[in-house]
């Protein structure tokens, strides 16, 4: 089996209504109906999920890792940001 | 003391909860057959997870028979199982197993489909669980059969040699089921296949009656030498 033939898909599961799809892993198939059942077949068999996505992996764009120090770095020192500065009144549970 | 064959009192109730039973066993004994030999990992799962659904429903058949589901499995002799033939035959290749599942998945759709009103509460709540699974395995077996159909001259070749060799067993899947219903279910599918659909000629048939194919004995042997070997063995 060539990679040619049968591309790479990257499989998202969203395991719970109101939850985000999450990244599980990847499979090979043909085309993107096949890739669906092969993400079903490997992915949900233990009531993993409600609704799959599948996406050809080569259409992901990724940062460069060579990027890395430029790209994330730099917030590191920018404690401000986190949301740890504000007291939240009891009143308003949780968030 | 290897254990001996338990004889069934067959009312028309049992029977139809055998055939069905027998029926998804085989079907499921066979697709397990894959398991380390499928064409990549994906589909080794897929086919793992169909036998698996089969041999559930077969559990569940048995269980409602009130006999020990264990017994009706392993230590019932061939001429004893009431499954049809087309689900004993051996696996052949891909095409032939990717056929095989449709045109018997598309009959158990149509079954269960029906039998989700079954006036016996054990049929109903059966089909209600197998309905959704069976409803899975066509639509798994009609997507790879379209691509072998519509793929490489020899994956054409291959499918139709199996849908055509598998034709004349076809016969005892729709006599609980509406023949014609189940054509215009497969019908789609050979065509968009690009595949040509066989004619209906003489059927094979016996298995209902337990006169099966030399099959199903090979089939048994292996399925059944450790129960009966060592009666009682737990894991």
């Amino acid at each position: 089996m060539t990679e040619g033939r049968t591309p790479l898909w990257e499989v998202f599961v969203r395991a719970r209504n109101g939850l985000a799809h999450k990244h599980v892993g990847s499979v090979h198939a043909a085309d993107a109906t096949m890739a669906l059942q092969a993400a079903r077949d490997v992915y949900t068999r233990r009531g993993e999920g409600l609704s799959l996505w599948v996406i050809p992996s080569n259409a992901i764009v990724a940062s460069d890792p060579a990027d890395r120090e430029m790209l994330f770095e730099p917030t590191g020192s920018k404690v401000y940001r986190h949301p740890t500065f504000y007291e939240v009144p009891d009143e308003v549970g949780h968030m | 003391m290897p254990a001996s064959s338990v004889t069934v009192d067959e009312t028309p109730r049992i029977r139809s909860f055998l055939a069905l039973g027998d029926d998804a066993l085989i079907l499921g004994h066979r697709t397990s057959e894959w398991t380390g030999h499928a064409p990549t990992l994906e589909e080794e799962l897929a086919l793992a997870n169909i036998a698996l659904d089969l041999i559930g429903q077969a559990r569940a058949l048995y269980q409602a028979t009130g006999y020990p589901e264990d017994d009706l499995a392993y230590l019932r002799d061939p001429h004893q199982f009431r499954n049809a033939l087309i689900n004993e035959l051996p696996n052949g290749d891909f095409a032939f197993t990717v056929a095989r599942l449709l045109l018997v998945a598309t009959a158990s759709d149509l079954f269960w489909r029906g039998a989700v009103r079954d006036p016996d509460p054990d049929m109903a709540a059966i089909a209600a669980k197998a309905e959704k699974e069976t409803a899975y395995h066509v639509r798994h077996a009609a997507e790879w059969l379209i691509r072998l159909g519509d793929g490489t001259l020899e994956s054409h070749r291959r499918a139709q040699e199996a849908v055509d060799a598998l034709w004349p067993y076809t016969g005892e899947l729709t006599k609980v089921v509406d023949r014609q219903a189940w054509m215009r279910a497969i019908a789609p599918v050979l065509s968009r296949a690009t595949l040509s659909q066989p004619l209906d000629r003489w059927m094979q048939s016996g298995g209902r009656t337990g006169r099966h194919t030399e099959h199903l004995g090979h089939l048994l042997a292996e399925m059944q030498v450790l129960p009966r070997r060592y009666p009682g063995a737990v894991w």
